[in-house]
């Protein structure tokens, strides 16, 4: 195995990548360079369909680059390993198991210290503080879409990995529910520290969760925009009202409407709000009658 | 009505309904018992050859019993190389095809002479011969049409092949396992009695059917029609029970 002295969690290299397919081949990332270091939090967002899912199977090693190199802990990747851990977009969950059950088949796979009781202990645990207390005994079928969302969630983390690659984890819950697994994820962090790339749609969960975010181009991909979120201290929902976040968001919604080709490149600026439109006084005529 | 009672009572009363229907028709033409028996006159039959009745089902039963397992067995395992290996899909399932559309009757002969006088293998070969093709297609589709995400939860933590089918690929075709398996054990059951009557060598119900033709014994013919039907219901519902078993989770609770 090739090794590299960087201290880089996650590190990309140049990376180019394209899918076949039988209209010919299909460039999805150009040249994505990317580095999150140790037990840091990395939150990529960018327009849909850019790249993004293709990303993360890279890194976990599920697919094999055309061009450029994907390192992890330092070592080049190959093949997927079991120090790392990952939630699909699409949380697939295995029918003929419980929820409990679900949640611990990666112990059946990777070798752990934890023993079988221990084990099921953490799943009761992680359970419950995603909100899924008194689901355990429950089938996949009967539980509902953000739910079995979250189910996945604690699935990717049973196996304390070093790496959590999370593929838009809260895209299917309510705002609430998110918020609240938002802070979920700020305490798990802080009890067992580990480097987390998260891919994402929504802006303020960036802002909110990483340390950095990403913001991918259109397709083919690269990494278009860095920011560094320098929030201070122990973050609370609150602060994403202060002003040194609405700076951060603007920015993020100019960056992305780059990416989506909407404006043009170059204009470093947050784009001015439209003007407001002009009130309309008189009655559309025919719309009453 | 709770549940159990109406599994019970619904086809209970059916069944009661068309005996009782059959027989009013029987007597009501006049028909002689040639051209129909009636329910009627099956009884005094069980009573008589009760005894030959056991014996024959056992030899019909256990005979599609071992035709069956031998099915799944080869079965799966056709399954499983089509399933996993695209070269062998493609070149094995004209071959399983045009093997399935030979008509069984047409090998029963064949199968006789070509094994003379081994009644019991030339009847579980048959069995075998006609219930493995639903069983080897619904494996080999269930496994090629597994989808990448299922496949992905393991291989991301770095499993084995291996692990993957048995804790992926295996449970998740289940239930299609099961659904081919209704089909081929009454496929077996069919294929028993080809060749207990086709080729008839003094086993099985095959056999009381046959002597039932000679004696001219026409209610005894029909006598045997029903206890090959009742053995066939027992079938079906032991694959239906062992589905409840290992595929259960499949079954959506009724809406
Ligand atoms: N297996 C595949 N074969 C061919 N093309 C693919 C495959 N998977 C993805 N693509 C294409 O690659 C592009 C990027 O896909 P990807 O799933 O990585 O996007 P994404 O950024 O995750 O999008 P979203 O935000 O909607 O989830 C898409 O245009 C998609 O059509
Ligand atoms: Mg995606």
């Amino acid at each position: 195995m090739q090794t590299d002295p960087s201290h880089y969690m996650i590190e990309l290299r140049e990376v180019t990548h394209a899918y076949k397919t039988k209209a010919g081949p299909l460039p999805v990332l150009d040249n994505l360079s990317l580095k999150v270091p140790e037990n840091s939090f990395c939150a990529v967002v960018g327009p849909s369909g850019c790249g993004k899912s293709t990303l993360t199977r890279l890194v976990s090693g599920l697919m094999k680059p055309n061009e450029g190199q994907v390192w992890l802990h330092n070592t080049l990747v190959t093949s997927p390993r079991p120090t790392v851990g990952m939630a699909f977009q699409n949380p697939v969950l295995l029918e003929w198991r419980t929820i409990l059950q679900n949640v611990l088949l990666p112990l059946e796979i990777v070798k752990s210290p934890m023993s079988k009781a221990q084990a099921t202990e953490r799943a009761h645990h992680l359970l419950d503080l995603v909100g899924l207390t008194g689901f355990a005994e429950k089938r996949p079928s009967e539980l509902s879409g953000g739910m079995r969302q979250r189910a996945s969630l604690c699935r990717s983390i049973i196996h304390k990995p070093d790496v959590l690659i999370l593929d838009e984890p809260f895209g299917a819950l309510d705002a609430f529910t998110r918020e609240d697994l938002w802070c979920t994820m700020h305490d798990l962090r802080e009890q067992e520290p580990f480097t987390c790339m998260l891919i994402t749609h929504d802006l303020r969960e960036s802002v909110f969760l990483a340390d950095q975010v990403v913001v991918m181009s259109g397709r083919p991909a690269h990494a278009q925009y860095v920011l560094d979120v320098d929030i201070p201290g122990k973050r609370t929902l609150d602060d994403l009202y202060a002003p040194r976040s609405v700076e951060m968001l603007a920015t993020l919604r100019h960056q992305i409407q780059v990416a989506q080709g909407r404006t043009a490149e170059g204009d470093d600026a947050p784009s001015p709000p439209p003007p407001p439109k002009p009130a309309r006084s008189k009655p559309i005529p025919g719309a009453m009658q | 009505m709770n549940d159990t009672a109406r599994k019970v009572l619904a086809p209970t009363l059916f069944i009661v309904a068309i005996l009782a229907f059959w027989e009013w028709a029987v007597w009501y033409n006049e028909l002689p018992d040639f051209r129909m028996a009636s329910p009627s006159d099956l009884i005094p039959r069980y009573i008589q050859f009760w005894d030959l009745f056991l014996i024959k089902s056992w030899e019909t039963l256990w005979r599609t019993v071992v035709g069956l397992a031998l099915a799944v067995v080869v079965g799966t395992l056709f399954g499983m190389i089509m399933g996993f290996s695209r070269f062998a899909r493609e070149g094995l399932y004209p071959i399983l095809v045009g093997f399935n559309a030979i008509p069984k009757a047409t090998v029963v002969p064949i199968v006789a002479l070509m094994f003379v006088g081994q009644h019991d293998f030339n009847t579980v070969l048959i069995a075998f011969m006609i219930s493995f093709f639903p069983i080897a297609v619904s494996v080999s589709i269930g496994l090629s049409t597994l989808e990448p995400e299922y496949r992905d939860i393991l291989r991301s933590l770095g499993a084995s092949q291996a692990t993957i089918f048995w804790k992926i690929a295996l449970p998740k075709t289940l239930p299609e396992f099961f659904g081919a398996l209704k089909v081929a054990v009454t496929l077996a059951f069919i294929g028993t009695n080809l060749m207990e009557i086709v080729s008839p060598h003094g086993r099985g119900l095959g056999d009381l059917f046959d002597s039932g033709r000679i004696s001219a014994d026409y209610p005894l013919m029909f006598a045997v029609l029903f206890a090959l039907a009742a053995l066939g219901i027992l079938l079906f519902y032991v694959v239906v029970f062992l589905e409840r078993i290992f595929a259960g989770w499949a079954e959506r609770s009724p809406v």
